[in-house]
């Protein structure tokens, strides 16, 4: 067991899989000599050559269409989009082309691309550096969809990813980089299918994922200090999403809040809201709440980007109103 | 220069793959109007010296990535007719389960990805195939067929840059029939020199009269072989035009009669029959025997579609993914 960062873990994935399949490629932008935007490739150029850690010019849309080329002739790339926003300018190699071609060729292709991108606010990076596209992603058929939370799903995920024979979309949240955790030795290999249930409680159940797991673990322990056992879900995986795990953790708080920074309006917590209340409304003893982001536009200044984004206090208000102490 | 006479074999196979193509179509269109081929219908009609003379070039290891027009493209690749035509019904005998259409013909055996229709969408595709070819030390050339309205897109740009920056063999050959749909090319580009556009990269750049299948066939080779020789990509113009309308709901309000007219007497079939013949490497009844032959290919072809079958809709979400996702 050692403590490494999120990015280090994310670094000890692409070394691990560079060095184990000679058909892993990373590329994007400054991913080479610049080491990655966010130093995950840091060492990694000089260690496996330009061939294989390609920097590539700004044209998001070109590059992560490369990424879905190779993969159809047998390659593992890894698509690095510098920011969640900037995936915006792939929309059409994602959604039009990543997603489809299995499908529209009755089988004959599949697309095992691995395209990672940041996400999320809390850095002060305005309004177009700080979004959360994950619930867009995860509302197309054809595309996997991962929000790794912990240092450990940070490393195995992307292996996991570079294993699935269909493309996958993985989101890392630009707070998570710097943060800790455990690794244990040697590190466990991680699905791509299961919730987890990141800390047991019996009265609510807090339903997250990504840069929010922290926050909403956070509010479980303030929670408990006020008599009030909360369930955490971290789901891990937003596509396809383990429904079976959130409504049997339901089925016994009877409560459910739940946790994402996408704004609220449509976005992937009405999603989650929405199933819970089809499939297990007669489980529910309360609404199911949302702490959810504000409808805007990510602001720059610290005091307005922190009431745009869910805190902790928001969601321990959230629990409290779902078991009617609110 | 002139090419120089076909043998007559060879003669035989240029009238015959074109003549395919046109009386594939022709049979389409009324298929179409019969309702037994619904959606988009784009007929390459007028163009079929493109498609037959430039992929006499290519191995059967080279990839090849086309538009929605691109019915000729699969049979002269080698699809067989009656899985096209089952394709164009959306039986599951088709060359893409039926899941295509039209649009979307399929044929990942004889290295056809596509039947591609978000315009310039699949020109990032075709450079990621050849890099990933690269990468793994396969000397194939990949080959993208676009219209010349794909050139005002970024990704064309992209694309362009991506290739000749990374050295990767590919073939950009932009089928130029005067139109995007009802804008003409001197309505929509500030540069009309398409090969002058392509130049500004560092690529070769050439113009091919694309309604003569001899100057199609020699030139298309050459700049073939020099991508497979430099393994560095090439631009090809092809100069054509379409005799019917862009698909089967348009009124043709965008162009005059006359220039129509006046490009039928330039058609590709009739004109080379006629030098064929002037020059004694075919006679009159040649084109009678293909005729016949062409005749019995198509309504074997209808009768394979007409006998297909509906994929049974218990199936709806097969191929999503590779395996039945949740």
């Amino acid at each position: 067991m050692s403590e490494v960062t999120y990015r280090e873990a994310v670094r000890m994935a692409l070394r691990e899989a560079m060095t184990n399949d000679p058909r892993v490629f990373l590329m994007g932008e400054d991913v080479g000599r610049y080491g990655g935007s966010y130093a995950c490739s840091m060492g990694l150029l000089e260690e496996f050559g330009e061939d294989r850690i390609r920097d590539t010019p700004l044209s998001e849309s070109g590059f992560t269409g490369a990424g879905i080329g190779a993969a159809l002739v047998g390659m593992r790339p890894i698509v690095e989009i510098m920011t969640v926003n900037f995936s915006l300018l792939a929309l059409d190699q994602i959604v039009n082309n990543a997603a489809t071609l299995r499908h529209m060729s009755g089988g004959q292709v599949s697309v095992p691309v691995v395209i990672r991108m940041s996400t999320g606010a809390g850095k002060q990076l305005a309004a177009q550096h700080s979004h959360s596209w994950e619930g867009f992603y995860a509302h197309v058929p054809g595309l996997k969809v991962v929000s790794p939370a912990t240092v450990v799903d940070a490393r195995g995920m992307l292996l996991a990813a570079l294993e699935d024979p269909d493309p996958v979309v993985i989101f890392e949240h630009s707070g998570l980089y710097n943060s800790k955790g455990e690794m244990p030795d040697p590190p466990p290999k991680v699905d791509l299918s299961t919730a987890r249930i990141a800390r047991e409680g019996t009265d609510v159940t807090l339903i997250t994922h990504g840069g929010c797991l922290q926050r909403t673990l956070d509010a479980a322990t303030a929670l408990a200090e006020r008599g009030v056992s909360a369930e955490v879900i971290d789901l891990r995986v937003l596509r396809p999403l383990d429904w079976d795990t959130v409504l049997a953790s339901v089925a016994r708080t009877h409560r459910a809040v739940v946790v994402d920074e996408g704004w609220k309006s449509w976005g992937f917590s009405a999603e989650v809201s929405a199933r819970i209340a089809e499939d297990g409304f007669w489980t529910l003893d309360a609404p199911v709440r949302r702490v959810a982001g504000v409808e805007v536009p990510i602001p720059y200044p610290q005091h307005l980007e922190q009431a745009s984004i869910p805190r902790t206090p928001q969601i321990v208000e959230a629990a409290l109103q779902a078991v009617g102490r609110g | 220069m002139t090419p120089p006479l076909p043998g007559r074999g060879h003669a035989l196979h240029l009238l015959t793959q074109m003549l395919r193509v046109r009386r594939f179509e022709e049979r389409c269109a009324e298929l179409y109007s019969a309702g037994r081929i619904r959606g988009f219908l784009h007929l390459y009609i007028g163009e079929e010296a493109v498609a037959t003379g430039a992929l006499r070039a290519l191995t059967p290891d080279d990839a090849l990535l086309c538009t929605y027009r691109e019915h000729g493209h699969a049979l002269i690749r080698g699809v067989p007719m009656d899985r096209v035509m089952a394709e164009m019904f959306g039986k599951q005998e088709g060359c893409s389960r039926g899941r295509g259409g039209s649009m979307h013909l399929f044929d990942a055996a004889h290295r056809l990805y596509g039947g591609n229709a978000i315009v310039a969408g699949h020109l990032p595709l075709a450079v990621g195939m050849a890099l990933g070819d690269r990468m793994a030390g396969r000397e194939r050339v990949t080959t993208v067929f676009f219209g010349e309205g794909a050139v005002a897109e970024g990704e064309f740009h992209e694309s362009m840059n991506l290739a000749a920056l990374w050295k990767l063999p590919v073939v950009f050959a932009c089928e130029n029939n005067g139109y995007a749909m009802g804008t003409a090319l001197e309505r929509s580009e500030s540069q009309t020199s398409l090969t002058a556009k392509a130049a500004s990269y560092g690529m070769p750049a050439v113009s091919i009269d694309g309604m003569d299948v001899l100057a199609v066939e020699r030139d298309f080779r050459h700049i073939v072989d020099a991508v497979r020789a430099t393994g560095s990509p090439a631009f090809v113009e092809l100069k054509t035009y379409r005799f019917r309308a862009h698909s089967m709901f348009d009124a043709e309000l965008y162009r005059d009669r006359d220039e129509v007219e006046l490009w039928k007497k330039r058609d590709p079939i009739a004109t080379f029959l006629a030098r064929m013949v002037d020059a004694g490497v075919l006679g009159a009844q040649d084109l009678e025997r293909v005729e016949a032959k062409v005749q019995e290919e198509l309504a074997a072809a209808v009768a394979f579609a007409e006998a297909g079958t509906w994929e049974p809709v218990e199936e709806l979400t097969k191929d999503v993914y590779t395996e039945a996702g949740r």
